[in-house]
C-alpha cells in the first residue's frame, strides 16, 4: 500500500482548501478518540491549515492515560510479591497511587519491559516461572489476548485484563453531558476490529456525524472535510474514510475470539468515572488465566490522577496541555505528573514533543 | 515512544541522572547551577565560559586562540561508519571549526579498562590519526590511565583542541541577524539513528552509517565564499539533534527562525530506520555536520562552495532568520502546516557519543 498519496503536498493543501470553503461560521466541535490522530494532527501541524471555527479537540483516546490506578496498583502488588509482571514501556512509568512499576522495580519488585504479548510469553516460557502481562488497551489489543488465551499460554501464566471498548464510553460520555461535540472522527485501528457499523448508534441517536479517519494527514483533512458536509446537509451518518482497511462488519474472527475469551463490564477510566459496560473481563470459563481471581490482592487506590495533574480534564478535551499550569514545568516527559505525559498516546506528551497547537 | 531496557540498572534518586549528560535542557541547568555559579574566572576578552559556545578563547595580543574540549563515551566502540578513535578526532576539532577557526593541535587522553585489547586500541588511535591526516592537525600530547576491570566501562577517550585566528574573527553562535538564511551542510540524523540501530539489533539490506568526520574543509568553503562577516553563526548539531542546536541558535542571537521540513536532507534509509525505532532524526545527534547562517546576499555563493566539498556535497538551505516568534523554530511540515520544531530534553539514548 502507497500511502504517499496521503502525505501529498499538493493533495492535502487542496482539501484543506474545501475545508476552508465549506467551513461554517460558527464553531464546530470535532472530536477524536485516538493518540495516533492526535499524533498525526500534531505532527503535521494540521490544526495551523484548518479553520479556527473548526476545533478538533483530542478526548481519552490514550489507553494508558485511562487504565485505572487500582490496574496499576495491582500489577505493582503483584510484582512486589515476586511474580514477573509483563508491561510495555509505556506503562511502566504512569503513576499508580503511591507508586509506579518503573520505581516499584527499583525497589525490587518483578517487573519487565517488552514490546508486545508474544515477547512477554517467549520469556515466561524460557525462564519456567509464573508471569502476569498486563493487558491494557483499546479493541485493538484486546484480540490479541484473546488469541493467546485461545491458542494457550505456558504453565503459570495469566493476564491482568484491563481492556478498554471506546463506543460504550463515548455514549456514557455523551448521555452524562460530559463532552459535547458537533462531530466524531473514529479511531482507524480500533475500527478495523469493530468495524464501520459500530458507530452508527452516534449518527442514528445522538445525531452526531462520523467519521472514521486513517492516520495520514491527507485522511485527517478529508474526513474533517465530510464531517463538515454532515453538519451543513443536517444529515448524520458514518463516512467510513479509512475504508482502505476499515469494513463495515469489522474483523468478525477478532471479534468471535474477543466474545469467548470475554465479558463486558463497567470499568473506571482514569480521572473520567466508572462507565457502564466500557470494560473487558475474562469470562469464567478462563478464570484460571485471571491475574485478578488468581493473586486477589487487595490495594487501597484512590481513583484519581496525582495532585495538581490536570490530566482527566485533557482526557475530556476541555483543558488543552498549554493550559495547564504544570505544562512543560513541572511536568515533562523526563520527570511527568501524570500519564497524559508519559505515554506516547498522551496529548500532553504529543504536544510536549510537536509544539503543540499554537495560533499563527 | 522509546521504550526502557530491561536490564538498565535503576540510578538512586538524589545524584546525578543520565538526561543531566545527555545534552538537552535537563544539562543546562545542572551546568548552570554546579558549574556557572561556582566559577568565578570564566574569561574574559574572547569567548567566556558563560557564553557557552562551542568552544572558548583568549586573547593574546593580535591573536585570538580557541580551545574546546570533549569526552567521548560511545558504546559501541566501533560502529559502522567509524568508532571512537574518529569520533573523538571528528568531534572536538568540529566544535574549533564552528567558530570560523582551523584546527591547529590536539590532546588526547585515554582511560582504559584492564583487560581491554591493544589491537583495538592501536585500531583507534589509527582511527583517530586518520581524521588528523584529513585536516592537517598535530597530537602533541595526551595521557593514560589504566582502571581496574569493572571500574570503567570499556574506554574514555577526552580530547582538547585549539585553533589560531586573527583577534575578533571568531563566528559566535550569536551573530544571526533577521533575513539571515539557514544552511545545513548534509544530511541529518544519521549518527544517531545508525547508532540506535546498531544496538536494537536492527539488520537492514543497506547498513545505516554514522557520518562521523570532520568538517573543517565544509567550513573553511564557507568562510572563503562570505567571509568572517558573512558567515553569521555555525553549531555543530550534536546532542540534541537539528533540533536542539536551531533553538540555541535562536535563542543566542535573538532572533527567530522559520525552517521548511521538506528541505531539510534525510536519507532514506535513515528515515526508514527511524520509523522502526520511533524516533525523529532531527532531535539525534550528528558527527559531521554544520549549520551555517549567512548573509542572505551571499547565501547562494555559499551553498555552491558548500556543495564542491566532500562532505558538504549534500548541503541544503532550510530556512531563515526572522524578527517574529524571537527564540523560536517554527517549521513548516511537509504537507504545509506549521509546527514548533521543539528542544528535545536530551538524546534519546545515553552514550550515543
Amino acid at each position: 500500500m502507497d500511502l504517499s498519496r496521503f502525505q501529498d503536498r499538493s493533495l492535502v493543501q487542496r482539501a484543506a482548501q474545501v475545508l476552508r470553503k465549506l467551513a461554517p461560521d460558527e464553531e464546530l466541535r470535532f472530536m477524536h478518540v485516538c493518540g495516533t490522530h492526535e499524533n498525526t494532527i500534531t505532527r503535521y501541524g494540521i490544526r495551523s491549515m484548518i479553520p479556527d471555527s473548526i476545533r478538533v479537540i483530542p478526548g481519552p483516546g490514550c489507553p494508558v492515560c485511562v487504565t485505572s490506578t487500582s490496574e496499576i496498583d495491582q500489577a505493582i502488588e503483584i510484582a512486589s510479591r515476586g511474580t514477573t509482571v509483563y508491561t510495555y514501556g509505556d506503562m511502566f512509568g504512569v503513576p499508580g497511587t503511591r507508586s509506579s512499576l518503573k520505581q516499584a522495580r527499583a525497589q525490587g519488585a518483578r517487573v519487565r519491559v517488552v514490546y508486545s504479548l508474544s515477547d512477554a510469553i517467549k520469556i515466561s516460557r524460557e525462564s519456567e516461572e509464573p508471569g502476569v502481562f498486563f493487558a491494557i488497551g483499546f479493541e485493538t489489543t484486546a484480540p490479541t489476548t484473546a488469541s493467546a488465551v485461545l491458542s494457550g499460554v505456558p504453565e503459570g501464566f495469566s493476564f491482568l485484563v484491563a481492556h478498554r471498548l471506546i463506543p460504550p464510553a463515548l455514549t456514557s460520555l455523551l448521555d452524562m453531558g460530559r463532552i459535547e461535540l458537533d462531530g466524531l472522527i473514529c479511531p482507524g485501528h480500533v475500527s478495523t476490529i469493530i468495524g464501520a457499523n459500530a458507530y452508527r448508534v452516534f449518527a442514528e441517536k445522538y445525531g452526531i456525524p462520523v467519521a472514521i479517519s486513517g492516520f495520514e494527514p491527507l485522511d485527517v483533512i478529508l474526513s474533517l472535510v465530510d464531517l463538515v458536509r454532515q453538519h451543513k446537509d443536517g444529515a448524520p451518518r458514518v463516512f467510513n474514510e479509512y475504508s482502505r482497511c476499515v469494513r463495515p462488519e469489522g474483523n468478525r474472527r477478532a471479534l468471535e475470539m474477543m466474545s469467548e475469551v470475554f465479558e463486558v463490564r463497567d470499568a473506571e477510566w482514569r480521572g473520567i468515572g466508572t462507565l457502564p459496560m466500557s470494560g473487558l473481563g475474562l469470562r469464567d470459563g478462563y478464570a484460571d488465566l485471571d491475574a485478578a481471581r488468581i493473586y486477589r490482592v487487595k490495594t487501597n487506590s484512590r481513583q484519581s490522577m496525582p495532585p495538581g495533574c490536570r490530566c482527566s480534564e485533557v482526557l475530556l478535551g476541555t483543558c488543552s496541555p498549554t493550559e495547564c499550569p504544570l505544562f512543560g514545568s513541572a511536568c515533562t516527559p523526563a520527570r511527568p505528573v501524570g500519564p497524559c505525559m508519559v505515554s506516547g498516546e498522551g496529548t500532553c506528551r504529543i504536544w510536549f514533543q510537536y509544539g503543540g497547537y499554537q495560533k499563527w | 515512544m522509546v521504550d526502557h531496557k530491561p536490564d538498565k540498572a535503576e540510578r538512586p534518586a538524589r545524584g546525578l541522572s543520565v538526561d543531566e549528560g545527555s545534552g538537552g535542557s535537563a544539562m543546562m541547568k545542572l551546568i548552570s547551577e554546579v558549574i556557572l555559579s561556582n566559577v568565578t574566572r570564566y574569561g574574559c576578552g574572547g569567548v567566556t565560559l558563560r557564553e557557552l559556545d562551542d568552544s572558548g578563547s583568549i586573547v593574546v595580543g593580535d591573536l585570538e586562540i580557541v580551545l574546546t574540549t570533549d569526552a567521548h563515551t560511545i558504546k559501541p566502540i566501533f560502529f559502522p561508519g567509524g568508532d571512537i578513535g574518529s569520533l573523538a578526532a571528528s568531534g572536538t576539532l568540529n566544535d574549533v571549526s564552528v567558530m570560523g577557526v582551523k584546527p591547529r593541535a590536539i590532546s588526547f587522553s585515554m582511560v582504559v579498562e584492564e583487560g581491554f585489547s591493544k589491537d583495538d586500541l592501536s585500531r583507534i588511535v589509527r582511527s583517530f590519526n586518520g581524521v588528523l591526516e584529513e585536516v592537517g592537525v598535530d597530537l602533541i600530547t595526551g595521557d593514560t590511565k589504566v582502571l581496574e576491570k569493572g571500574d570503567i566501562d570499556g574506554v574514555v577517550v577526552t580530547t582538547s583542541a585549539i585553533g589560531v585566528t586573527q583577534k575578533g574573527r571568531i563566528v559566535r553562535d550569536s551573530g544571526i541577524r533577521p533575513g539571515d538564511i539557514i544552511i545545513i551542510s548534509g544530511s541529518v540524523g544519521d549518527h544517531g539513528i545508525s547508532i540506535l540501530s546498531v544496538r536494537e539489533g536492527f539488520d537492514f539490506q543497506l547498513e545505516t552509517k554514522s557520518d562521523v568526520g570532520p568538517i573543517w574543509e565544509v567550513v573553511e568553503a564557507a568562510l572563503e565564499a562570505a567571509g568572517t562577516e558573512g558567515v553569521r553563526a555555525m553549531k555543530d548539531p550534536t546532542r540534541g539533534g537539528l533540533s536542539n542546536a536551531l533553538n540555541e541558535l535562536a535563542e543566542k542571537s535573538g532572533v527567530g527562525m522559520e525552517v521548511r521540513e521538506e528541505e531539510i536532507p534525510i536519507r532514506q534509509d535513515i528515515a526508514s530506520a527511524a520509523e522502526m525505532l520511533g524516533v525523529d532524526p532531527l532531535s539525534v545527534t550528528n558527527e559531521g555536520k554544520a549549520i551555517i547562517a549567512v548573509d542572505p546576499e551571499l547565501s547562494d555563493d555559499v551553498l555552491a562552495a558548500l556543495r564542491r566539498t566532500r562532505r558538504g556535497r549534500d548541503a541544503a538551505i532550510i530556512g531563515r532568520a526572522v524578527a517574529d516568534h524571537v527564540g523560536e523554530v517554527v517549521m513548516e511540515t511537509k504537507v504545509g502546516g506549521k509546527r514548533l520544531l521543539e528542544r528535545p530534553i536530551g538524546d534519546p539514548a545515553p552514550r550515543i557519543c
